[in-house]
């Protein structure tokens, strides 16, 4: 049996793996999430151009992608995956069904963060003169940013959860080394590892996060 | 002397509410002449909220005409309201100032909507900042500040884009004696040296006996009374002003109000 400080290295290895998977898909989902979560609150009922065609049909985009459990979704991908990248193994590979999973999730957050800011602001703002995208660009999204960093850092801890099952099937990073060792070879101590490991990252990014909101709000 | 156009001119204004049977806002007439501090007064409830909401269009009523500086507000497609906003500048309860943005940047604001140049802008907000005292303040943020000095941010946003007539919302509710009087000098000095029209919806009858020349009084939606302050105080003629004076907590018969106004709104002999 390889005595577990041989196995360091592939720790590390899956640690990178994972923090590259996790910050990638982060990113876009971020993007992804803040333009979809912006149209999800401008046309809601509360928003400044509500209407309800356009907030229905991408929310049910957005709950129809979500109610499909993860595993399922990188199996339905996988061809999808494959033109993409050019494989479905893989960190690359794995991004994408995080993406198109996370994103849908990340703008409901988004929607949530928006939606948080007082309409007697937005009503204000409008009453000086603002056009719905001036109220988007310099009123919603600042006004919202230490929502937007506690719903982000929400969708990173997430993203970790997802990118472990992505590694379950041939993903790549911690997921993929826990599922190989503890759960086929049934080495326990290298599960238990990685589990740490992850406990850790989940504990700093939620650290970070909350620190970041913290420091930029200035209510 | 021929009569200059209104400031704020409303006509008829009738706004229903789905939810409620009595019209909030029933056929009510506002005449603010040019230069005028005018109070609308009314118990809660009385159509005050609605009618604000409705002259600065966030609400669009059912009937009726709201003419700002000339053009019929109730007529205006969105985009020609977005350029016209300007003419009015509006404060609110609330206040409403964005805690994401410096003092000098919230005052910035209406003029970054309006796509005015930089420069103009910079020059735009110290000349603002300095006639209302806070330019001191400049690169603090909102919460960093005392009430007054907030109520003065807001007012110096809504005056960014030198609208001629300014809409004040509760200007003084909830605020200390000290900071009332404040607010209430700054109000009359944004009039006598700015010369901009103003009207004020407040339920705080000594606010509207210290400035206002010309009151009129809401009730059910409807106006019941309107005229000059000195009338409508001295000579009540509803029961309504009646019992709007009556709840007050009598500092309207503080005599240090009388020194505060040009008019002898006690009936003194």
């Amino acid at each position: 049996m390889t005595p577990l400080a041989d196995l360091i290295p592939q720790l590390l290895t899956a640690t990178l793996e994972t923090l590259n998977m996790v910050a990638v898909a982060v990113l876009f989902c971020a993007v992804f999430g803040l333009s979809l979560g912006s149209w999800l609150a401008v046309t809601s009922p509360q928003g400044i151009a509500p209407s309800s065609v356009i907030h229905q049909l991408l929310a049910a985009f957005a709950n129809i992608s979500r109610s499909i459990p993860f595993l399922i979704l990188i199996v339905l991908l996988l061809p999808f995956t494959r033109f993409l990248v050019g494989t479905s193994i893989g960190t690359a590979a794995a991004i994408v069904p995080l993406v198109i999973g996370g994103t849908p999730y990340a703008a409901r957050l988004v929607e949530a963060a928006l939606l948080d800011v007082d309409p007697g602001l937005i009503q204000a703002v409008v009453t000086l003169g603002a056009s719905p995208a001036q109220a988007i660009w310099k009123v919603y999204l600042p006004e919202a940013i230490p929502g937007l960093i506690r719903a982000f850092t929400v969708l990173a801890i997430t993203m970790i959860n997802f990118s472990a099952m992505a590694g379950a099937v041939g993903g790549g990073g911690l997921g993929d080394l826990a599922i190989r060792y503890g759960y086929q070879r049934f080495r326990l101590d290298v599960l238990a590892l990685c589990c740490i490991v992850l406990i850790v990252l989940v504990q700093l990014i939620q650290f970070a996060g909350n620190h970041l909101a913290r420091q930029l709000d200035r209510r | 002397m021929p009569a200059a156009p209104p400031a704020i001119l409303v006509r008829g204004l009738t706004k229903r509410f789905a939810s409620q049977s009595a019209p909030a806002l029933d056929a009510v007439d506002l005449e603010v002449p040019v230069g005028a501090i005018h109070g609308v007064l009314g118990l809660s409830g009385a159509g005050k909220s609605t009618l604000l909401r409705c002259i600065a269009r966030l609400e669009q009523p059912d009937a009726g005409e709201i003419i700002v500086a000339g053009s019929d507000w109730t007529r205006l497609t969105s985009s020609q309201l977005r350029r016209e906003r300007g003419r009015l500048g509006i404060v609110f309860q609330q206040l409403h100032l964005l805690s994401s943005r410096t003092v000098a940047a919230n005052v910035a604001l209406p003029l970054e909507l309006s796509g005015t140049s930089r420069a103009a802008i910079a020059a735009r907000v110290a000349e603002l900042l300095e006639w209302f005292g806070i330019a001191d303040k400049a690169a603090q943020y909102p919460a960093q500040l005392s009430g007054g000095q907030r109520q003065r941010v807001a007012l110096a946003r809504a005056l960014a884009t030198s609208p001629r007539v300014l809409l004040a919302d509760e200007p003084t509710s909830a605020l200390d004696p000290e900071t009332r009087t404040s607010v209430l000098n700054t109000l009359r000095r944004i009039r006598e040296q700015l010369g901009v029209t103003i009207l004020i919806i407040t339920h705080d009858l000594y606010s509207a006996a210290t400035i206002c020349d010309m009151l009129t009084v809401l009730d059910a939606g409807r106006v019941v009374e309107s005229g000059s302050a000195v009338q409508v105080l001295n000579h009540p003629s509803t029961e309504i002003t009646r019992r709007l004076l009556a709840h007050t907590n009598s500092p309207v018969t503080a005599p240090s109000i009388v020194s505060h106004t040009d008019y002898d709104v006690l009936g003194q002999p």
